[in-house]
């Protein structure tokens, strides 16, 4: 019974369905004529060509889809296509310069208050803001290709913005040259998974008083500032690579008043700080990679509750900084590779418990030009004797159970 | 063939040499006699360019040496106390030195075979007794047929046997007609060499008299009582 | 000259501290590149022996060798030969053998396992530093005749560049935290070759620190190209004008 129940679903879609077809030599001409034309659940077509038609306005639930990536072409006065209806699928199209204005947020493509939207496999260059989704639930923005060429960050949009939205899925976009790569806020029950940002102005990822999401195995490279995750309680950040954020006040990762979190499985590799903590309670960092950074992590006083175990720490300037002397964080397990310690049991583990900070990382916290001198011999004198006889450095800054030799990550 | 003018030396406050005048001739065998710290060691390196005057000039056939070095071809030295890189072994520096000069002329070779030097060629200079390294110098002062020869104190140190063969090597080759400058305490060893006698005291010339002058001035028949007669009236 | 350049050249690498000098280079920096798999470690050993070692064994062992061989000096004064040539002959033989010893010794096993721009840099900078320190050898052995006290001065230069003139820093940084002093501090650094060479070091090695806000004033400065041409510049300033005060004072110096 079941079975003869889909069979007649399948055929009456197939009878209702209807696909309207527009190109240069198709009976329609214009997008805007075949998108009112259709009835809810036809297909648009679109055929290889230039269209410049203003604004799209998808009303209705269609299914939209390019061939061949035909140009919609903002003329760098219109949001070239907005969503205003649930369940539309948009499809292949190359979407390009959007209008410009500070006030309005002209985009490429945007989704109105709706649901279960798709958006997948387009290319959108030159916009004002990429792919902006307003209000939206259960939308998935996957495979587009999304590039643009701002210069300062006041006159150019978001990659893919996302605001007061929940289950959104985030998943294999390319996103650079935007003033943040992926913007969230208050989103909601959503993930990031597999994408590309780079180059863009400000942040790789800007993530505010959005719950409850994850982001997972996403590349952030060469962003202004790197990532930054704000006001945000129950994110999971799970094997994303964060590289070459390099810059006066540059991150692989900023965090601040992040709690209950966990950071798993990264790397930060190249940047001017790997981490960046401030306010942060409750927040697990396990098994991330830390090389060659100017400072691996540096956790600021406001921090608590934290928990540092298994991370390898390899070629950093500093592998910690931190700008006060209360301690309220906890560090096991980690390998460093600036530890000298023995092992006389051979069990992996040194004998000697590691003090991660060193006496000129405090010292250039509270004075910066004292980088002056660093690697001069006499700082390696005082840092070798502050190590023996800590009294600058708090002494309970420090990993009992340092590793021997690195974890295979 | 050289004339020193009016020079002046003074190490800080030390006066070692006061307006000195002095002129030496081809084929003159001139003897720098004077007590200990007259200034003859000083007055020899002016001339060869290793101290320099605080004041006045030297000519070397006519030139000024301040400042030069080409000079020095035509110059033969031989140091009151020679001293040679220690690990460098005696046929070693005497290549060296043959190297830097790199002349295209004949040497004189005579005294590594009278000295019989070629025996200890590869000796290390440092293991060398004063009197052998005195030797050494003393090749190399006559080795390249210097026009001028400055023996400061030659005699000293020398065994006798060595002593005489360097006198008749001096002896010919002033009668080469070449110019000689020997210093030297010991007035006994000088008689049959020298043609002239200079006097220093206090770092000025006391005389400059040829060696007849000196001893029919003081009717003497050995040069080191006429000096001896001479110091004796002045005081 | 080419020829008193060889005898002393020669006569240098017969030297058998010369040869350890050499040998124990050699030992430090292939160790320390074999020890770890990284070669972060023996970047920073070789660090160390560029701004600590290299300086001090080549001002100590020119110094001595330039006392040593007065009597070397003595012997070719009394030759034909100009005062200029026989100093600066000396001069190139002993650079010669400090910077072949210096690259022979760090440079190559820098060279093989660390092929960039910090490895470059690093051979570039410690060569220098070889001829800065020969040539402030021929100051202090030209501004006294006892050999001790030469040496004495000697290691005070280098204990001075080494290790007091950033205490000093690091004294006035601490005294005038309170102020802008960030640009006199950049131009304070000319005065130490040490100093000039680490800096350009640290910008390759620790990049990424540099490039954050408290590398700011370096970036600014020493990472641009002006920057970089000013420090060889002043690191070559430091290589003629030790060796010109120095040959000025021997063209007039009595034997």
């Amino acid at each position: 019974m079941k079975k003869i129940f889909y069979i007649f679903l399948l055929f009456s879609s197939f009878l209702q369905a209807r696909v309207i077809e527009v190109g240069a030599n198709k009976s329609v001409i214009s997008i805007t004529k075949a998108v009112a034309l259709a009835k809810v659940g036809d297909t648009v077509l679109v055929h290889k060509g230039h269209y410049k038609e203003g604004n799209i306005i998808i009303d209705k639930r269609i299914v939209f889809i390019g061939k061949n990536y035909p140009v919609l072409d903002g003329q760098k006065k219109y949001e070239v296509l907005s969503i205003k209806s649930d369940g539309v699928i948009v499809r292949g199209f190359k979407v390009i310069k959007s209008g410009y204005a500070t006030l309005e947020d002209p985009c490429g493509i945007k989704v109105y208050n709706k649901k279960n939207v798709v958006i997948q496999n387009n290319i959108l260059d030159d916009n004002f803001f990429g792919i902006y989704i307003q209000n939206g639930a259960n939308c998935i923005v996957k495979n587009n290709k999304i590039s643009a060429y701002g210069k300062e960050e006041q006159r150019i949009g978001n990659g893919i913005h996302c605001w007061k939205s929940d289950k959104l899925q985030i998943i294999s976009n390319t996103i650079s040259g935007h003033r943040d790569g992926i913007y969230f806020e208050f989103v909601t029950n959503s993930i990031i998974k597999g994408n590309f940002s780079t180059k863009n102005i400000r942040y790789g990822l800007h993530f505010m008083f959005s719950n409850d999401d994850a982001y997972i195995s996403n590349v952030f490279k060469n962003n202004g500032a790197g990532v930054a995750v704000m006001f945000t309680k129950r994110v999971k950040m799970l094997n994303n690579h964060f590289e070459e954020n390099w810059g006066d006040a540059a991150y692989g990762l900023f965090l601040k008043e992040i709690s209950d979190s966990n950071i798993v499985g990264n790397k930060f590799a190249r940047n001017t700080s790997g981490i960046h903590m401030e306010g942060t309670t409750r927040i697990l960092v396990e098994k991330n990679i830390f090389e060659a950074n100017g400072w691996g992590m540096k956790i600021q006083a406001s921090c608590m509750e934290n928990e540092i175990k298994s991370n390898n720490f390899v070629g950093n300037t500093f592998d910690i900084s931190t700008n006060g002397s209360l301690v309220l964080n906890t560090f096991n397990g980690n390998y460093w590779d600036k530890y000298e310690g023995y092992d006389l049991d051979k069990n992996g583990v040194g004998d000697v418990p590691f003090h991660p900070l060193s006496l000129f990382a405090v010292i250039t916290e509270n004075n910066p030009s004292a980088m002056l001198l660093f690697r001069s011999f006499m700082i390696t004198l005082l840092d070798k004797s502050e190590k023996i006889l800590p009294s600058i450095t708090p002494d309970n800054f420090v990993d009992k159970t340092p590793l021997m030799h690195s974890l295979p990550l | 063939m050289i004339a020193i003018k009016n020079i002046y030396k003074k190490f800080g406050k030390l006066e070692v040499l006061n307006d000195v005048n002095l002129v030496f001739n081809k084929g003159e065998c001139i003897a720098l006699i004077g007590p200990n710290g007259c200034g003859k060691t000083t007055l020899i390196k002016s001339i060869l360019g290793m101290v320099i005057p605080t004041k006045g000039d030297i000519l070397f056939d006519k030139k000024s040496i301040l400042k030069k070095y080409k000079y020095r071809d035509q110059i033969g030295y031989m140091p009151q106390i020679g001293r040679y890189p220690d690990y460098m072994t005696v046929g070693q520096i005497i290549e060296m030195i043959k190297k830097i000069r790199n002349s295209n002329e004949a040497l004189d070779e005579d005294l590594i075979k009278a000295f019989e030097l070629e025996k200890i060629f590869d000796k290390q200079m440092r293991t060398l007794s004063g009197g052998t390294t005195q030797k050494v110098s003393a090749i190399l002062a006559f080795l390249f047929n210097p026009d001028v020869l400055i023996l400061d104190e030659p005699t000293a140190g020398l065994d006798p046997l060595a002593s005489e063969i360097l006198k008749d090597k001096i002896i010919k080759e002033r009668e080469k007609g070449k110019l000689i400058l020997i210093t030297s305490h010991l007035l006994s060893e000088l008689d049959d060499m020298i043609s002239q006698i200079i006097f220093m005291q206090d770092g000025k010339v006391h005389f400059h008299k040829t060696i007849a002058d000196l001893l029919e001035s003081t009717n003497e028949q050995k040069i080191s009582k006429a000096i001896a007669s001479i110091l004796k009236s002045k005081q | 000259m080419n020829r008193i350049i060889k005898i002393i050249f020669l006569d240098i690498l017969k030297n058998k501290i010369v040869l350890a000098y050499t040998l124990i280079l050699a030992l430090l920096s292939w160790s320390s590149f074999g020890l770890e798999d990284n070669s972060a470690k023996g970047l920073l050993t070789i660090l160390n022996v560029i701004l600590f070692t290299v300086p001090l064994v080549s001002i100590l062992f020119a110094t001595i060798y330039l006392y040593n061989s007065a009597e070397f000096i003595e012997l070719l004064l009394s030759q034909p030969i100009k005062r200029k040539k026989i100093w600066l002959s000396l001069f190139l033989g002993l650079s010669l053998s400090m910077v072949a010893a210096f690259f022979i010794g760090a440079g190559i096993p820098l060279l093989v396992n660390a092929p960039d721009s910090v490895g470059i840099m690093m051979v570039i900078v410690g060569c220098l530093i070889s001829l800065i320190f020969v040539a402030l050898a021929f100051l202090s052995s030209i501004l006294t005749r006892d050999k001790a006290k030469g040496i004495g001065i000697s290691i005070m230069t280098w204990l001075f560049f080494a290790l007091l003139f950033d205490g000093m820093v690091l004294f006035l940084l601490f005294q005038f935290s309170e102020y802008p002093i960030e640009k006199a501090m950049v131009a304070v650094t000319a005065f130490s070759p040490i100093d000039l060479a680490r800096i350009q070091i640290l910008l390759q090695l620790d990049v990424s620190a540099m490039m954050g806000y408290t590398g700011a004033i370096f970036k600014d400065f020493f990472g641009t190209t002006t920057g970089l041409a000013v420090s060889f510049l002043l690191l070559c300033l430091w290589i003629v004008i030790p060796f010109c005060v120095s040959l000025k004072k021997f063209k007039n110096k009595d034997l």
